[in-house]
């Protein structure tokens, strides 16, 4: 090793020492470097800071900033018709933005106790496990570019292409895809979605195999995972883990089949768990949930029953454009939705869904007002970020940033 | 055993006592009820290690504020979860907005540590026996706790918008 260190200075680091209490200072300094990891940086995909005292290549500590992309979503959402809230989860985990939409879709009919059909309650499972898939392809996909390995994530970004084109034939958008609505999806499957639905069961599996041979046994990146970033069980559940993160230290908690909602009962599936916690686990945790979301799928588009595909609950239900040029209700109905003039019953409900990266809670305390009187989100990527340090404590600079992709760690989520 | 609204209150009550367990509601399906300063680290340790319950996972925490209740401006609202059992528990706690002190969990569950820190930029809790209590979204100098009820959304020192309509 390089007898040489050189030592980053940034202004006002000293005060900033202070101020976070990094622990290893003074006594040792001379050994010591500190090393900005981002706001900005390419490996850490999202703006968060990490400060780092390293040690040559060891990381001794670290002190992580976030906050760079809060927009203050729980204080918009207080002035908002509840409608009007669902762009704002979009923004949350943008890689997965139905689970998010759906999610608060589920919390607000809790809250009216409104009763969805099948078909819709199938529909949004659909779209939901098409999410995951889309999310946890691009966690591996980049894990796969931090270690080295470009081709694959290049590779299954076509997919994820074909994926947002079944959003866009679903609802309009691609990536944040304001889909549904309050009682339900705002149109049917088109045949044409379906097709889409269709060809990419057909197609997907093949590009999946070919993605998991090129990295499961890869020796390289085996070798570059194991035992990087690793966790403990009862260290993850103290830090509120909760989705593939938790799962790959070996508890089976998953929201889907613990408390069930829109229909997961029906369908028959694996929860994948790891055993040592650490990036290797993650990545086959999420490889094979991808699998299980495509059975998921599968069952669910050959099983879609017949039926309406929203509720039937003109107060709260946005009504097809075509009845507000025709009948009087569904005009009176549409502005009053729309001006946001229909009052919510008094409540507080809790409702959590699995999204990319876990339990995705919406905390709802209604008041009997136009908007909620706090709306609280249980945001997974914030809750376990701050295991960060830890996890990286004593390893290398490059296990970092390894470690950081395959927490998966959103910034939209993370700083809400 | 299997865990029920009752029985848990139950437990719970004969454990803290009825003056300190009041209130306790079901909203969603979820129990719901008032405790004080002085239990809720207490409280929430037993739920912890107590070998019937476990109910040992920290969902999320977050504050609330009611600006016209007298003394009881400020609501730390708690959601425990046991995985063991798939019960769920919310907890709450009143305190007055003068007086805006909570004990941390911190040395309970690691991550009461930013839920804390987002609560205090939010609100302007302050959790006592934190280890680094600063805040976490919002810019360091910022000089007020944005999510208290008196502050709008908007700046209201704007005049190019008309508010009759939407309700700004």
């Amino acid at each position: 090793m390089a007898t040489e260190k050189k030592t980053v200075e940034l202004d006002g680091l000293d005060t900033f020492r202070e101020n976070y209490d990094l622990k290893l200072q003074d006594e040792h300094n001379d050994n010591l470097t500190t090393l900005n990891l981002g706001p900005t940086h390419p490996a850490t995909h999202g703006i968060f800071q990490n400060i780092l005292q390293m040690n040559g290549e060891i990381i001794m500590d670290a002190v992580p900033t976030i906050g760079y992309i809060h927009r203050a979503f729980e204080k918009i959402a207080e002035r908002r018709p509840f409608y009007q809230i669902t762009p704002l989860t979009d923004r949350m985990n943008y890689c997965s933005s139905p689970i998010n939409n759906m999610g608060y879709h589920m919390t607000v009919e809790k809250l009216l106790g409104i009763e969805i059909p099948k078909r819709a309650q199938y529909i949004r499972v659909i779209m939901m496990e098409l999410a995951r898939i889309s999310d946890h392809l691009i966690c591996n996909s980049i894990l796969g570019v931090d270690s080295g390995a470009f081709t694959g994530f290049l590779y299954v970004m076509q997919e994820r292409e074909h994926i947002y084109d079944i959003y866009e034939e679903v609802c309009g958008a691609r990536l944040t895809t304001n889909m549904g609505r309050i009682g339900g999806m705002e149109r049917d499957l088109s045949p044409k979605a379906l097709h889409l639905i269709g060809e990419f069961l057909q197609r997907f599996p093949k590009v999946w195999a070919e993605f998991e041979k090129m990295l499961t046994r890869n020796r390289i990146f085996v070798d570059r995972t194991t035992d990087v970033g690793a966790i403990s069980a009862e260290r993850a559940l103290s830090y509120g883990f909760t989705g593939p993160n938790l799962r790959a230290t070996g508890v089976d908690y998953d929201v889907r089949v613990m408390n069930p909602y829109s229909s997961y009962e029906d369908f028959d599936f694996e929860i994948p768990v790891g055993s040592k916690g650490d990036t290797y686990d993650r990545f086959l945790v999420r490889n094979a949930e991808v699998w299980e979301s495509l059975k998921i799928i599968e069952q669910a588009y050959k099983n879609l029953p017949e039926g309406s595909y929203h509720a039937d609950a003109p107060h709260y239900y946005l009504p097809p454009k075509q009845e507000v040029y025709r009948s009087m209700e569904a005009l009176i109905y549409h502005f009053k939705i729309v001006m946001g003039e229909i009052n919510a019953p008094v409540g507080e409900v809790y409702h959590a869904v699995e999204g990319g990266n876990g339990e995705l809670g919406f905390y709802l305390i209604s008041d009997g007002g136009r908007t909620p009187y706090r709306l609280h989100f249980r945001r997974p990527c914030f809750i376990y970020y701050q295991a960060y340090t830890e996890m990286i404590k004593g390893g290398q600079l490059a296990d970092a940033i390894l470690t950081l992709s395959s927490l998966n760690v959103i910034a939209g989520e993370l700083d809400a | 055993m299997e865990l029920t609204n009752e029985n848990v209150l139950g437990k719970i009550i004969a454990q803290f006592g009825e003056d300190n367990i009041t209130n306790a509601v079901n909203p969603d399906g979820i129990m719901t009820f008032d405790t004080n300063r002085q239990t809720i680290h207490e409280l929430i340790k037993y739920l912890r290690d107590d070998e019937e319950l476990q109910i040992s996972f920290l969902t999320t925490m977050c504050g609330i504020h009611y600006p016209e209740q007298k003394d009881k401006e400020l609501c730390m609202m708690y959601q425990l979860h046991s995985l063991r059992h798939n019960y769920r528990l919310r907890i709450k706690v009143y305190f007055p907005i003068s007086d805006p002190v909570m004990p941390t969990l911190t040395d309970i569950y690691a991550t009461a540590n930013w839920m804390e820190r987002e609560a205090y930029d939010f609100y302007g809790i302050i959790f006592t026996g934190h280890p680094n209590l600063i805040r976490i979204l919002n810019v360091e100098d910022m000089e007020y706790h944005p999510m208290l009820k008196q502050y709008p959304l908007e700046d209201q020192t704007r005049e190019d918008k008309v508010n009759t309509f939407f309700g700004r």
